[in-house]
């Protein structure tokens, strides 16, 4: 049977290639193929720029919809609980089921919070946090607006002189940066309680042992400090990428399909360059 | 029968429009909470079962099973390389931090990252980040034909969509997420490589020290490419053959398949490390 026509993506528009010069064309659809991801990198980030642009004047001195930014918050923030929970927990277990062999080795059962600690304070609790967060929120939030972009919602907003920026998109920049800090504190704590459990059944490490690990002078409030101020900065990158692909969605439902996809990745690729130039300058 | 309420005009749920809702308790949430998931879990086994059943009994459709694999597999290439990459050198660099606290010898470094990547981080970092790109491309798909009524004309095909949709995608997910990862997680090793030496002055030889691996780590890294491999697109298939409510409800699927594929795989790896731990 004949396939099922998928939902494509845009197909690029082919140069119509002359029979005699097979090399040359292959060359030339390359260049154009770089050249057209060039462009289109560059009218992301522009957008990008811009969209961040238009959010900061409209917050100095804050023009925003108190009622969105309320309703945003907790459809965001609260309703992220459960998973975020979940993830911190399993993720704190994993991380001393990996750090047992070591721990055994070297005979070091003392510094096995201090080790846990390290790891989840500074990058895992942020870096996998961002990820649940981006996946959950940063992706409904460009499916709602792709929603409203193709069904001409937006435009109904412009024809009423209801400012779209602060009426749709201050309230969810600020709600998505502000779910995931809180989020990143919360998945800090049940990360190390779930670490102290598995430490305890797994390696026989008292939880009094490993709450001394933690606080016995290695680990400092520099590095607490260090992952929540990463956190904040992924929160910035996510808000940004899901509202600037939600609001640049074309070509209907199939669109939003593609938008969403393309919020995730962006997300996600951003969340670990940005990871990493941190790392180097605030270590 | 009760009559249809105002406030819900059209079957907001899958389709039943019956009764209008008791007043519910907090027990009563919770009910529905664990019912809901209960039948979540019922469904998925249910998919996961026939899938692995036309998988050896199915009808083969030419090429695409191919045009899967290409598009999973070689389309993520340059995404997994760069941030496998870059997740290579924060790791090398944290951990030398981190090392130089307690012990300023970096000799076993190299072949302690070596052994944490093959048995753990490559595996399950690079199959978070392949959950977002192929999860979501996944449940986009089959999410859209649902809701333009392409899987109703493909079961009117007598075509059943899980031997015709999900297979395909399932056995692509398999080969491409455990050859993705083998890739991803070389790249890591040779970018944490390449920052040892240039911010801890750690020579190459010294670095690729393989003296830590045994059979117990490879054995566990294979076997969760593979779960995970497995687990990726069958979350994702069935959230988004279950979407429902139009173009939005693409998004919602979508979303779905994301954050359970991430949860999938974040519970997978608890359980086969602790199960590798207990066994190695």
């Amino acid at each position: 049977m004949a396939a099922v026509p998928a939902p494509d993506r845009d197909p690029a528009p082919r140069p119509p290639s002359a029979e005699g010069a097979d090399a040359r064309g292959a060359l030339d659809s390359f260049a154009e193929g770089v050249g057209q991801s060039f462009l289109q990198i560059a009218a992301t980030a522009g957008g990008m720029g811009v969209l961040l642009g238009q959010i900061l004047a409209r917050l100095f001195p804050p023009r925003i919809d108190k009622t969105e930014l309320w309703r945003n918050l907790y459809k965001m923030s609260v309703k992220s609980l459960p998973i975020v929970v979940v993830t911190a927990l399993f993720t704190g277990a994993i991380m001393v089921i990996q750090a047992a062999p070591i721990v055994k080795r070297y005979g070091a059962e003392g510094l096995l919070g201090w080790g846990a600690g390290f790891g989840t304070l500074r990058e895992i609790a942020p870096l996998l946090t961002a990820l649940m967060i981006s996946g959950r929120v940063g992706a409904n939030n460009t499916a709602e607006l792709g929603t409203m972009v193709v069904t001409e919602q937006v435009d109904a907003l412009r024809a009423l002189a209801i400012d779209p920026i602060s009426f749709l998109i201050l309230p969810r920049f600020i709600s998505i940066t502000a779910t995931l800090f809180m989020m990143t504190l919360y998945a800090d704590c049940l990360a190390l309680v779930g670490a102290a459990l598995t430490g305890d059944g797994l390696l026989q490490v008292t939880p009094q042992s490993f709450y001394n690990g933690i606080v016995g002078g290695l680990l400092g409030f520099g590095d607490v400090a260090n992952g929540v101020f990463k956190s904040f900065v992924f929160g910035l990158v996510i808000a940004l990428s899901s509202c600037h692909f939600g609001l640049s969605t074309t070509g209907g439902a199939p669109g939003v399909g593609r938008s969403v996809t393309a919020t995730v990745v962006a997300s996600a690729a951003g969340v670990f360059i940005i990871d990493y130039l941190l790392s180097f300058i605030l270590g | 029968m009760t009559a249809p309420s105002a406030d819900h005009p059209s079957g907001s749920s899958n389709g039943d429009v019956a009764a209008p809702l008791p007043p519910t308790g907090l027990v009563a949430s919770l009910g529905a909470t664990v019912l809901d998931a209960l039948r979540a879990a019922l469904e998925l086994y249910s998919v996961f079962v026939r899938t692995l059943y036309y998988i050896f009994r199915g009808r083969r459709e030419k090429g695409a099973l191919i045009k899967q694999m290409f598009e999973m597999g070689n389309r993520s290439v340059f995404f997994i390389s760069i941030t496998m990459g870059f997740i290579g050198m924060i790791l090398v660099y944290q951990s030398g931090l981190q090392l130089r606290r307690v012990v300023p010898d970096f000799t076993m470094l190299g072949a302690t990252y070596l052994e944490l990547l093959v048995r753990d981080l490559g595996p399950s970092i690079a199959s978070l980040i392949l959950a977002t790109r192929i999860g979501a491309g996944i449940a986009a798909e089959i999410g859209s034909m649902v809701v333009t009524e392409q899987v109703d004309a493909l079961r009117m095909c007598a075509a059943d969509p899980i031997d015709f949709l999900l297979v395909p995608r399932f056995l692509a997910g398999l080969i491409m997420t455990t050859m993705l990862i083998v890739w991803a997680s070389t790249v890591a090793f040779f970018m944490g490589a390449v920052t040892a030496h240039f911010t801890y002055d750690l020579s190459f030889q010294t670095f690729c020290n393989t003296q830590l691996i045994d059979v117990g780590d490879v054995v566990t890294g294979m076997t969760k490419c593979v779960a995970y491999g497995a687990a990726i697109p069958l979350v994702s298939g069935y959230c988004g053959l279950s979407t429902f409510g139009g173009s939005e409800g693409v998004g919602w699927a979508t979303t779905r398949a994301v954050v359970n594929s991430s949860l999938a795989i974040i519970v997978l790896d608890f359980f086969i490390s602790g199960a590798a731990f207990l066994i190695f």
